[in-house]
């Protein structure tokens, strides 16, 4: 059947062959020609193809590192390839900028801690200068990063860094001024020497200034006021001097112009007339001399009150306060004075005017007395002196002749009455005329010398109420300056009680640290002693208690070894039993043995901890010697290379056909020397295996299990049984060693002489 | 009991060899049964049913290979309570690689 069948496939493969190498032919004449082009098209497609599989492997390679790292693992020299192509591989880019930063910036914080500690103030100089651009980075690097605290205290100190060199140097150029300013200071202290003595200790001067001052002041302010008194007195002498002559004046005129007026007009007798003539020449001549004399006095007066005058404006130019009421009453003075002076002088013009109207009349009345006279001696002129007296005597022609002049003179009397009463208009309008210009001059005077009163004394009132605000404002200022003493001596309280109170503190504080001191010097003393006691006692108990110790520990010591013995023996006894392990055969169980052990370590708990860590299988069943694992390893091994390659992920029937293949066509060392430390190589299970024999081989059953430990996969689970058993062989040998031990190192123990 | 594992090798190669021996002779069989009766004598019977016995028999020697390391899951209902941590084991029964 599958002959024919073959038979029948064959048949059908021919007759599709045939057909193919008719056309192939014709394909192939045409094609003939171009055969060795068609090869060479193959060769050059075929290396095309490798080329630009090879460049878009590296090109996708430069663009996806994954895929880099994934072709460098899987394809042999690939990753010789792409570093010759591409250079090596980058690291992640996502940190080296920070990293760079990171590095850059501990050194520049390294250099500023240094500089900070030198601080020296041109090392800062320098040192904000490269801090600069650093700090630019920082920024950025300090947001990305935490920074420790330590960095944050560097950091916030590089902020102050740049501003710390300034005050440095305004300090040391404040310095240099303050330099300066001392030796411009010296430098001025030397030239204008008087001046520096007053600067230094300026209160006494000033106060002794002061007090001079004050004294000259009061010098001079008693200087002018005796001067002004004088001056006064003398003034007020002359002015009453001349009042009273002016007053004299004044009566004699007025007496002089009563008895002038008297003559006139009184009718008395001839004797009487003469004797009133008489009187009114001694007053005329009193007059005169009292006139005089007033006028004398007055000038004395004038000159006096000028003098007074003087004196006030010297001593005004002064310019002392003190002095001022003085100066003003002065002046207050001096005014009456001349107003009383001009008063006086004023009523005596009047009176003088007065007196001029009556001895006008009275010429006026003597000139025609005389006139009559003369007109009568021209008619008479035999008649002398006193007519009236001559009534007897004369005769009727006389008489007659004396009655016709009479009526022609009255005639000529009423005719210039007449005459007078037709120009008593004029007359009176002229007399009028007269009188007003000559009132006008005199109140013009008077006005005058009432503005200049006025004047005056306005001037005066002007002066007294600027005295009085001087007055006051010294008075406030001086209650001012009171209060401001007052201030300055509460102040001046206050600071002393704040130092005295700072410095009564310092005191305490000082006292009380010295007491501190001495306290605890005494303590320490006093402590030293008492512990030095105690460590003697200490050491005096310790030893009572390490003789006691030993002499026990004797005792229990003989115990101890009487109990060691029985143990060793238990163990001995138990290591003999695993000897007893044939070929393939496990041992005896060890229960009996290790009850033994037990009932001879009832109250030593590590051995009895120890002999409860035997396993329990090899209690029951026994273990196997390391022989007959050794033989079955061998077995194992070849099993465990053909299933190598075989794991959970390979795991289908052509993987187990490529392990075989593996396994032989893989040669190894039977027996290879492990290294001292595993890498990653030495993990290939062939690898493992031949290291695992040598150790069997060497007596080394641990590390052949360690070994064997680190197969993977079907391997492992090939081996598990012998490695369980390996396990077991492993804890039972090593509880039994550690056993022995223990009891060896009792008896030792035990046995040692003391 | 000691060499368990290792006889185990063996046993399932004896077991495989054994199954795939008998299921292709069988599935020849069956083929040449279609083939006279249904086929009319053709060849591709023959071929599929020892094809189909081969398979089968390959089959089952690799999963009796892979059973140790076979992982049964089975499918975990999400509570409506929680929310981010629903633990839903996907349920996979053969752990297909590459050959």
């Amino acid at each position: 059947m599958l002959r024919a069948c073959l038979r029948g496939a064959n048949a059908t493969a021919r007759k599709n062959y045939r057909r193919i190498p008719l056309t192939s032919l014709q394909q192939c004449r045409h094609y003939t020609a171009g055969e060795s082009s068609s090869a060479s098209k193959v060769v050059v497609a075929g290396l095309l193809t490798v080329s630009g599989g090879i460049g878009g492997t590296v090109l996708y390679a430069k663009w996806d590192h994954k895929f880099r790292a994934a072709v460098e693992k899987n394809v042999p020299y690939s990753d010789w390839l792409l570093g010759l192509a591409l250079g090596p591989a980058a690291q992640d880019p996502g940190l080296p900028i920070k990293k760079r930063v990171e590095l850059a910036q501990p050194p520049s914080m390294i250099e500023k801690q240094v500089k900070k500690e030198g601080a020296e103030g041109p090392v800062k100089d320098s040192s904000p200068a490269p801090s600069q651009p650093a700090q630019s980075l920082e920024a950025p690097a300090e947001a990305s990063q935490e920074a420790s605290a330590e960095a944050t205290h560097i950091i916030s100190a590089i902020g102050e860094v740049p501003s710390v060199p300034a005050p440095c140097d305004t300090e040391a150029a404040a310095v240099k001024e303050c330099n300066e300013c001392h030796e411009h200071k010296e430098a001025t202290a030397v030239h204008p020497a008087s001046t520096e003595p007053m600067k230094e200790r300026p209160v006494e001067e000033v106060a002794a200034r002061l007090a001079q001052q004050e004294q000259e002041e009061q010098d001079i302010s008693a200087s002018v006021s005796a001067s002004l008194e004088d001056s006064l007195a003398s003034s007020a002498k002359a002015t009453l001097q001349a009042i009273g002559a002016q007053e004299a004046a004044l009566q004699a005129i007025m007496q002089h112009t009563d008895k002038l007026k008297e003559a006139m007009e009184a009718e008395v007798l001839p004797e009487e007339k003469s004797n009133q003539w008489k009187d009114l020449e001694a007053a005329l001549a009193d007059r005169t001399t009292a006139l005089n004399d007033a006028r004398a006095a007055l000038l004395k007066a004038n000159e006096s009150l000028d003098s007074l005058r003087s004196v006030i404006d010297e001593s005004k130019g002064l310019k002392i306060s003190s002095v001022r009421p003085l100066v003003l009453a002065a002046e207050e003075n001096l005014h009456n004075m001349v107003v009383d002076l001009d008063k006086m002088v004023m009523k005596v013009q009047s009176a003088e005017s007065e007196a001029k109207i009556v001895s006008q009349y009275s010429e006026l009345v003597n000139e025609a007395k005389r006139q009559f006279q003369r007109e009568v001696s021209s008619l008479t002129p035999e008649i002398q002196a006193n007519w009236k007296g001559l009534t007897g005597k004369l005769s009727t022609d006389d008489l007659n002749a004396l009655i016709a002049h009479a009526h022609r003179r009255i005639d000529q009397l009423n005719r210039e009455l007449a005459e007078q009463k037709v120009r008593e208009k004029i007359h009176i309008d002229a007399a009028l005329e007269q009188q007003k210009l000559e009132d006008q001059k005199a109140l013009d005077n008077a006005v005058n010398t009432a503005l200049q009163h006025v004047k005056e004394d306005a001037r005066l009132d002007q002066e007294r109420k600027l005295a009085e605000l001087r007055e006051v404002m010294e008075a406030e200022m001086r209650t001012q300056l009171r209060r401001q003493a007052a201030a300055h001596t509460d102040h001046v309280q206050d600071v002393l009680k704040v130092q005295e109170h700072e410095l009564k503190a310092e005191a305490e504080q000082v006292l009380s640290s010295k007491m501190l001191e001495q306290e605890t010097r005494y303590r320490q003393l006093t402590q030293e002693q008492l512990d030095n006691f105690t460590l003697d006692m200490n050491t005096a108990y310790a030893r009572l208690k390490g003789v006691e110790e030993a002499i026990d520990s004797h005792v229990v010591a003989e115990d101890e070894a009487r109990k060691a013995h029985q143990l060793w023996l238990s163990v001995e006894a138990l290591s003999y039993s695993l000897k007893t392990a044939e070929a393939d055969v496990p041992t005896v169980p060890l229960e009996n043995a290790a009850q033994a052990v037990r009932d001879s370590c009832r109250d030593n708990d590590f051995a009895l901890a120890l002999a409860s860590a035997l396993p329990e299988k090899s209690l029951q069943r026994g273990v196997y010697s390391e022989a007959s694992l050794r033989a079955r390893f061998n077995s194992l091994r070849s099993l465990a290379r053909r299933v190598a390659l075989i794991d959970e992920s390979r795991n289908s029937l052509y993987q187990y056909f490529l392990s075989y293949l593996q396994a032989a066509l893989l040669f190894e060392k039977s027996q290879e020397a492990p290294p001292s430390q595993l890498s990653s190589e030495d993990l290939d299970p062939f690898k493992l295996l031949s290291y695992a024999s040598y150790c069997l081989e060497h007596g080394d059953l641990e590390l052949a299990a360690k070994l064997v430990n680190q197969l993977r996969g079907e391997a492992r689970r090939v081996v598990e049984d012998w490695l369980i058993e390996a396990r077991l062989t492993l804890e039972t040998r090593q509880v039994v060693n550690l056993l022995s031990a223990y009891a060896n190192a009792v008896g030792l123990g035990t046995t040692q002489a003391p | 009991m000691s060499e368990k594992a290792a006889n185990e090798h063996a046993r399932k190669w004896d077991r495989c060899l054994a199954d795939t021996a008998v299921k292709t002779v069988t599935g020849l069989g069956v083929g040449i049964v279609f083939s006279l009766i249904v086929f009319k004598r053709r060849a591709w019977p023959l071929s599929f049913g020892s094809g189909l016995g081969l398979g089968m028999g390959y089959s089952n020697c690799q999963h009796d290979f892979r059973s140790p390391y076979l992982i049964h899951g089975r499918m975990v209902k999400v509570s409506a309570q929680c929310n981010f941590h629903c633990l839903s084991e996907v349920c996979d029964t053969r752990s297909h690689h590459a050959a």
